[in-house]
């Protein structure tokens, strides 16, 4: 049994319309517990597209993920929703926090699906959380009410709430200040470190990038360098 | 999962739109309001008509007609037995309008399971003596508690009281219009001159209305042995048997019955008033077809708000979907959304239905021809409140199947990317 926490084997993708485009030619790579992987590219070399299959959101691919070691090419969209739930967090560039919540509301969603615990430790959990990234005074405002970097971090503690096996981040600090982006990266750097958390983050930013354990390149749909 | 998330953040979405929320479950409250209201009216003033004959009439009625007699004695004779008769100018032969044997028929009825009673009636026509002028009119001689009992006599005896008639020997009440034609009121005495010429006094005590003017301006009612002194016959003379059942369906069969057990005519009130039965009908068809189309008008806007609030909510569709909510989830919440909306909605309409029924309920509404009701008509089944609640949540419920179920379709990928 190896530990791989996520395999990519030979995912191709294709676009149909307006033609029919191979946006993903046979990406295969595999990621370890702990890891902190940056997807690098140009825009528009499939590296979004990829992730969201990783991620698995998008089920129109061939080839097949491994997430934990359990072939998702097959499962059921509502099997596939469980695992999202479950074992991947997701941080996004704008970041999506529901706006008729509050923040601590919004990251305990999550758990709340998941109802592995009772509400109040999973309230517990997500001010935890809220701590960790020293955003806990904002538990009770709504979340119409921060400002874009707050967001982030909320969006981040949404995704740690359920100890999930790996975290993914779709331009996370694609759409902050330098100061912020800075800040962003130093949680997940001090996440990696401190609680061994595997994160995967697609990013074009490529100082961002040159700061993870290991920089995936892609190029036209291929990995060029890992 | 949590059984209570799903419903809380049905509500959370609920309350963040809360003026759309309103303006759907008004458009709700409204038809259901409307459906009960015009229900609750159309069946009061339904029965109110229908009341106004059926109340009254008996559901079976024994008596002798005249007409030709069946059993002609040429036909009967046995010597012409095999031949065709042409018999002309055959003559009715009813010069005897009296039941026969009327004591034990009564008794015999009385003991059947599936009467719920029995009241006597002789009818005569008589001449109203005032000064000049002699008007023509019908005495009725019933058993005035009978009649009270079963056809709800008193509520249209107006002006005196009914039960007089009973207490009082040599007394009579007048139709409201022939009082008026006569000069005569409660306490004055009348002069009749019976169809064989006998001229008698009797006391007025008491005032009919019976909400056909055509009838107050002839009939009249008396006791029966009043009326038995009238034509000079015995106690035990009835021409008329009237039988109320407990189940008014079972009416034509027992008529039939009847008619071949006691060799009497006998008719049964659905013969008697088959057009009741039709307009009530019809009646009650429209307004359930009005009802029903403003509940699904309703449901069009509720349809339309949630279409709307879904394209408003993709985002948070994807999000929901994103970090682990299944189609199957995000259609519940906007099911849920759709029958909350239907359920206070709902809910709100009983209440005010009810109160706009009351209010018409107590709207005066005095006509000369129903001196009974004082105000609006307004039936109260609680069965329009069982059929507006539960259509109102069957139709929230379509409402809201076609968005909740693109909203389960949406896609997050192309929400998250098309940012």
């Amino acid at each position: 049994m190896n530990n791989f926490i996520l395999e990519a084997q030979q995912i191709t993708k294709y676009f149909h319309d307006p033609l029919t485009v191979k946006v993903l030619d046979g990406v295969s790579f595999t990621i370890n517990k702990g890891e902190f992987v940056a997807i690098t590219g140009k825009s528009g070399c499939g590296k979004s597209t990829l992730l969201y299959i990783l991620s698995t959101m998008d089920t129109d691919y061939e080839g097949d993920v491994l997430i934990d070691g359990v072939a998702m090419k097959k499962r059921r969209e509502v099997q596939l929703a469980k695992t999202r739930n479950e074992k991947i967090g997701f941080v996004f560039q704008f970041h999506y926090l529901l706006s008729e919540f509050s923040v601590v509301r919004n990251v305990m969603l999550p758990g709340m699906k998941l109802n592995s615990l009772p509400e109040e430790q999973v309230e517990a959990r997500a001010i935890e959380r809220l701590r960790m990234l020293d955003i806990e005074n904002l538990a009770n405002k709504k979340a119409n009410q921060l400002s874009g970097g707050e967001k982030q971090r909320v969006a981040i503690a949404r995704a740690m709430i359920n100890d999930p096996d790996i975290i993914m981040g779709d331009e996370p600090t694609g759409n902050l200040d330098k100061k912020n982006s800075e800040l962003v990266f130093d949680i997940f750097k001090q996440l990696n470190k401190e609680i061994n958390q595997t994160l995967l983050i697609v990013t074009h930013d490529q100082t961002f990038a040159n700061r993870a354990d290991r920089i995936i390149e892609m190029e036209d749909g291929r990995i060029v360098r890992q | 999962m949590n059984y209570k998330l799903i419903p809380g953040i049905a509500k959370s979405m609920l309350l963040a739109r809360w003026r759309q929320t309103m303006v759907a479950a008004i458009g709700v409250t409204f038809s259901i309001t409307m459906f009960i209201t015009l229900l609750s009216f159309m069946t009061g003033l339904n029965k109110l008509l229908d009341g106004l004959i059926l109340n009254r009439a008996p559901h079976i009625r024994l008596f002798n007609e005249i007409k030709p007699n069946l059993h002609q004695p040429v036909n009967v004779a046995a010597g012409y037995k095999n031949h065709y008769n042409f018999i002309q100018s055959i003559k009715s032969s009813g010069s005897r309008q009296e039941l026969y044997n009327s004591g034990a028929i009564i008794q015999s009825i009385k003991q059947d399971p599936r009467v719920a009673g029995i009241a006597p009636k002789i009818s005569t026509q008589v001449f109203f003596n005032d000064g000049a002028a002699d008007v023509v009119g019908v005495v009725f001689g019933i058993d005035v508690q009978a009649e009270i009992d079963l056809f709800h006599f008193n509520d249209y005896v107006t002006s005196g009281n009914a039960i007089d008639l009973k207490n009082t020997a040599n007394s009579i009440v007048l139709g409201k219009g022939l009082a008026d034609k006569l000069l005569v009121n409660v306490g004055d005495v009348v002069h009749l001159t019976t169809a064989k010429g006998e001229t008698f006094l009797l006391k007025v005590v008491g005032l009919f209305q019976s909400g056909i003017a055509e009838f107050d301006k002839t009939q009249t009612f008396a006791s029966l042995a009043t009326t038995q002194k009238l034509l000079n016959k015995p106690p035990n003379y009835v021409t008329d048997l009237q039988v109320k059942l407990y189940d008014l369906k079972q009416a034509p069969a027992v008529a039939k019955e009847y008619s071949q057990l006691f060799g009497a005519d006998a008719e049964d009130i659905q013969t008697a008033n088959a057009q009741f039965e039709t307009g009530t009908f019809i009646r009650t068809l429209i307004s359930y077809t009005v009802g029903v189309t403003l509940l699904i008008v309703a449901g069009f806007g509720i349809y339309n708000i949630l279409n709307m609030m879904i394209y408003e909510k993709m985002d948070s569709i994807a999000i929901l979907k994103a970090i682990g909510f299944s189609g199957k989830d995000v259609k519940r919440i906007f099911l849920l959304i759709s029958m909350i909306i239907g359920f206070v909605g709902g809910i709100a309409g009983l209440f005010f239905g009810f109160l706009l029924s009351s209010i018409i309920d107590s709207i005066p509404f005095i006509t000369a021809a129903l001196p009974t009701v004082k105000t609006y008509p307004i039936n109260y089944d609680p069965r329009f409140y069982l059929i507006g609640a539960v259509f109102s949540l069957i139709t929230t419920y379509f409402a809201g199947l076609f968005p909740a179920r693109k909203a389960s379709k949406v896609d997050p990928v192309i929400i998250i990317r098309g940012k």
